[in-house]
């Protein structure tokens, strides 16, 4: 695991290709490379800034702003268990300490099997279903020990389809028609929009 | 910066603590404020690079006419009527907030730091900080210096995030292999994994860090600011001419650090320029004159050795008397000893340089441009010589801003890609041996019709495009790009273009030291000093010298050759080292073996000045004053900070010596009345008085006083074209360029810069693999028709088909010894080791 596999690289060019500038595509790229490893290696990283033209510290500074790409190999299923306000005053903290017994591992840590990684996170923005918790970021709401215990269950007997690997936003590729994509023109060189141009045209 | 005088129109009237200031249009009003006297403290701000306003120790209290707020002034153009506070309590507040914000986490290991004494931080806390802290927690912590490369440490806990070497790196230097990681609080300067901050540049980061974050591995805990003694200087690492500071404590150099002046090096210098400062203490340098004995070199006395020169040239006819080097001297030093050699023994065979350049005529004839004249906005610069990022790194800043920031058209014409070649509108690379025909395609009147020198057709046609489209006179840059191909190829195409554009005009890109003063001190065959011919001055320098040389001399290829045909008796060495820098290292090494008396005058001992049999002592760099001159024309001071080695002696004494026990007297007995004499004496220096240098920091680009009534200077005579050579399909065609860290003296002097000279391998196009049957990474031999040498080869998508690129003077593979000096190009057969 390393570099961008060959289909990966197509992929990556895809979505080069959809921006006026290369360098706009490191966001998706990063994805792309943490769907691939489950983390965003440093070869990857590499890769990529070969792939748009920039170096690498500048993907890695990219890269580490965000909470969200992972440099070192995580579980299959990252679980984010929320202790912010809301979830704390409707038993957020117990469902942790829960989640720390049924996993045997404190937060930070993945399970021997490299199964479940858990993290205790600051609000995730659901605050009418606390306590919440969240699965490579799909959300449980008002989560019982019970429901817990069971989720985990359901994970370890590969029952949750739903639930692809850490890494992978979508289960379905997002593809952008060629007349919808801005091109390759740059904001600077043109007056109008190249999907705009393509809207009016459809309205009249 | 340096201007103090306000425009008198366009100008913008704001007022800064009550008194008016008038500011230039769109005048960022922290520099306003300097302008008018008041200094505005600051962190991340840097004159040479796009505001940020990072680090909020600028905010100021300014009113725009709706009442007065906190404003980075870093940030804000000076608008009519603005009314800024920069002394008021809400300022100070401010001010005071921000360096105990600042303090938070930065450690107070100032007795410990090495920017202790001269760290903005640490004065500007003294002078607007609070005056006690407040902070009783525990400082954040990290690993104590981490190497970001072999030249600069990061102490990350006393970075304060200013992203000055941060954009330095991405902005001025264009390596952005640093840059912020992680977020928030977690947020630090780093490089990424194994990938090191290995820039020509770095340097420069650690003279902008305006705290301890950033050291030089070369002078970390060396010396307290305090205890240096400081001189300004021009460096003397290439012929850009850096204006540098050099400190010294204890009578040893202890750095290097760049001043910032407009027309040359806007404050930067390269690594090699900036930690070059350990050649000057490098361990070997000669203390005492040197004599060979049957047991090798051995210590002499000054008048034993002085005494064993003076016969050896009295002795020798002038025709049998050559001398090489030169580039290493003051113009002092060069003038005394063109004094010596060409009017006084009268020889003519003196060259300074190592047939690694052009003629001097081309050099000093051709009609020459300043940097700034080059850089200049809008205009159209065409690159005709080598890597400017290898060989003049400073010009390669210039020229990169130029291109990124002022709308300059580059044209780069070379081998093969370079270090620039990402900047340049068009860059093409000829076949060896073929930028004559090139050029001819791209001066024609009409399109090229076919592919010109193995370049598309397209191509040549869009830098014609280019080319025919330039305002203005064309600006070349013009050196030797390959030593693996003739000077002639150059000269052809720098007649090509002259006589397409008459108008156009050339920076000459010799890279060595003050090779342009020793050529203007007449260290060349055929010339005197001034930029004069032999026969247009002889009249001239007949009245002021003891004798002219009769009649034109050797250059060093042809003192080469007499050597090796046993027709010279002395080869005098100025600095020289012929066995590693001559670009036909076979004859090169025959005309050692074959000259009687080699004296070599020098610092250090080089493969050369081994062999030699008398060995003088010399002064270097910052241990004698003197004068140098750039590529541009301009003549600056050099500074004496340290004193020389053991007994070692300034060149121009020990020619005024010799001089002395060849019967003559050479007439000064000073650099200041050397000075004297090249400035009454010398037609292109005529009126250049030392008190005119004192009050010019920048330096005097030449010539400063009337030029009617003097000899003709030396005029560029148009060269005939070149023919191509055939395309030999089976054959490689030889590129040699150089790297910025070679085998060279000040290079490997310097133990933090030694081990930077990455050697060579043969380097081709990885589409020529197949035909030579050999992986990228393996062992080939390379064949030419002088040498056979076994060396790596790797893929470089860089180098042309049919091309194989090689560098030179560098450890292990000889490659000079490929080459024939009088060859248009160099052809080498590639072939499996087995």
């Amino acid at each position: 695991m390393a570099r961008l596999t060959p289909d990966n690289v197509e992929i990556a060019l895809e979505i080069i290709g959809r921006y006026p500038r290369p360098k706009s595509a490191l966001i998706p790229l990063l994805h792309l490379a943490q769907e691939q490893d489950g983390h965003v290696t440093d070869e990857a990283m590499a890769h990529i800034a070969e792939l748009v033209g920039v170096s690498a510290a500048e993907v890695l500074g990219t890269a580490s702003f965000y909470e969200m790409f992972k440099f070192e190999p995580v579980g299959r299923y990252m679980v984010n268990i929320c202790t912010n306000i809301s979830c704390q005053l409707m038993g957020g903290e117990e469902l942790l300490e829960h989640a720390e017994h049924t996993l045997g591992i404190r937060p930070g840590q993945t399970t021997a099997d490299g199964l479940f990684t858990i993290e205790d996170v600051e609000c995730i923005a659901a605050c009418t279903e606390a306590p919440c918790l969240q699965v490579n970021y799909r959300y449980f709401h008002r989560i019982t020990n019970e429901e817990f215990d069971q989720l985990v269950a359901d994970l370890r007997a590969g029952a949750r389809n739903d639930i692809p690997a850490h890494g992978t936003l979508a289960r379905v590729r997002q593809r952008i028609p060629v007349d919808r994509r801005a091109g390759v023109v740059t904001p600077e060189d043109t007056a109008q929009p190249v999907w705009l141009a393509g809207s009016q045209e459809a309205k009249s | 910066m340096s201007d103090t005088e306000a425009p008198a129109v366009d100008g913008v009237v704001v007022e800064i603590n009550g008194h008016e200031v008038v500011a230039r249009k769109g005048e960022l009003l922290i520099d306003a404020a300097e302008r008018a006297g008041t200094y505005i403290p600051r962190f991340c701000y840097h004159e040479r690079m796009k505001p940020v306003g990072m680090c909020r120790m600028c905010l100021v209290e300014v009113d725009s006419g709706r009442g007065p707020a906190l404003q980075p002034s870093c940030m804000i153009e000076c608008t009519p009527g603005m009314k800024v506070d920069t002394e008021s309590e809400i300022t100070k507040k401010a001010q005071d907030g921000v360096l105990e914000f600042l303090l938070l986490n930065h450690p107070l290991d100032c007795p410990v730091c090495d920017k202790g004494g001269e760290c903005p931080l640490q004065d500007q806390t003294m002078a607007y900080g609070p005056g006690e802290s407040r902070m009783v927690e525990e400082k954040r912590h990290k690993e104590k210096p981490i190497p970001i490369s072999e030249l600069v440490l990061l102490d990350r806990e006393r970075c304060i995030l200013c992203d000055r070497c941060t954009r330095f790196a991405k902005e001025v230097a264009g390596d952005p292999l640093i840059h912020f990681i992680h977020r928030g609080n977690n947020t630090e300067v780093n490089t990424f994994p194994d990938e090191p901050f290995a820039s020509y540049f770095s340097g420069n980061t650690v003279q902008i860090c305006p705290v301890g974050a950033l050291t030089a591995s070369t002078y970390r805990f060396k010396a307290r600011p305090w205890d240096l003694e400081t001189t300004e200087s021009t460096c003397q690492g290439c012929s850009f001419g850096c204006r540098i500071s050099i400190d010294s404590s204890r009578d040893q150099i202890q750095r290097f650090s760049g001043v910032d002046i407009d027309p040359v090096n806007w404050g930067w210098l390269c690594d090699k320029g900036r930690f070059s400062s350990e050649a000057v203490n490098a361990a070997g340098r000669l203390g005492e004159p040197l004599l060979r004995t049957a047991s090798g070199l051995a210590p002499a006395r000054w008048s034993e050795a002085l005494a064993a020169a003076a016969a050896a040239l009295s002795a020798a006819d002038p025709a049998a008397i050559g001398v090489i080097g030169g580039a290493r001297l003051t113009n002092e030093d060069a003038y005394a000893w063109s004094k010596l050699f060409k009017g006084v023994l009268g020889t003519d065979n003196v060259d300074a340089q190592l047939g690694d350049g052009l003629p001097a005529e081309a050099l000093l004839g051709l009609p020459r441009t300043t940097i700034d004249d080059l850089c200049a906005p809008g205009g159209t610069v065409v690159l005709l010589g080598p890597d400017p990022k290898e060989e003049l790194p400073v010009l390669f800043l210039r020229l990169r801003h130029a291109v990124e920031n002022d709308g300059v058209t580059l044209l780069e014409i070379s081998p093969r890609r370079s270090g620039i070649s990402s900047l340049a509108a068009v860059s093409l690379q000829p076949r060896p041996g073929e930028t004559g025909e090139l050029l001819r395609a791209l001066t024609a009147g009409t399109e090229a019709d076919r592919d010109i020198a193995g370049i598309p057709v397209d191509r040549v046609n869009a830098m014609r495009a280019l080319l025919a489209a330039a305002a203005g006179p064309v600006k070349v840059v013009l050196g030797r790009s390959s030593v693996g191909e003739s000077e002639a190829v150059t000269l052809d195409a720098t007649s090509v273009l002259l006589a397409a554009r008459p108008d156009t005009v050339f920076l000459p890109a010799v890279r060595r030291a003050n090779i342009h003063g020793a050529l203007d001190m007449g260290l060349a065959p055929g010339l005197l000093p001034g930029r004069v011919g032999l026969d247009a001055a002889r009249d001239w320098f007949g009245s002021r010298w003891p004798s002219v040389p009769a009649a034109r001399g050797l250059d060093t290829t042809g003192i080469l050759t007499a050597a090796a045909a046993g027709r010279l008796e002395v080869l005098v060495l100025l600095g020289a080292d012929p066995l590693a820098d001559f670009p036909d290292a076979r004859l090169a090494e025959r005309a050692i073996a074959g000259v009687r008396t080699i004296i070599s005058v020098d610092t250090l001992l080089n493969t050369t000045s081994e062999r030699a049999h008398i060995v003088l002592a010399a002064a270097g760099f910052a241990e004698k004053a003197g004068t140098t001159t750039n590529l541009e024309g301009r003549v600056s001071t050099l500074s004496q900070r340290v004193t020389p080695p053991g007994t070692a002696r300034p060149d121009w004494v020990l020619a005024t010596e010799l001089a002395s026990r060849l019967g003559a007297d050479l007439g000064f007995a000073s650099p200041a009345e050397i000075l004297a004499e090249i400035s009454a004496v010398v037609p292109s220096h005529l009126g250049l008085t030392a008190d005119l240098l004192a009050q010019a920091p920048d330096g005097l680009v030449l010539p400063i006083g009337a030029t009617s009534g003097l000899p003709a200077p030396v005029a560029f005579t148009p060269t005939p074209a070149v023919p191509a050579p055939p395309v030999d399909a089976y054959a490689f065609r030889l590129v040699a360029t150089r790297k910025l860290y070679d085998q060279g003296t000040i290079v490997q002097a310097g133990p933090h810069l030694s081990g930077l000279a990455a050697g060579t391998s043969v380097r081709v196009n990885p589409y020529d693999f197949d035909r030579i049957g050999v992986a990228a990474g393996g062992t080939v031999s390379v064949r030419s028709p002088q040498a056979t040498l076994v060396m790596p080869i790797h893929a470089d998508a860089g180098v042309p088909r049919g091309t194989a690129a090689v560098v030179v003077n560098q450890a292990e593979h000889r490659v000079a010894e490929l080459m024939n000096v009088g060859d248009v190009i160099c052809e080498l057969l590639i072939e499996t080791t087995s």
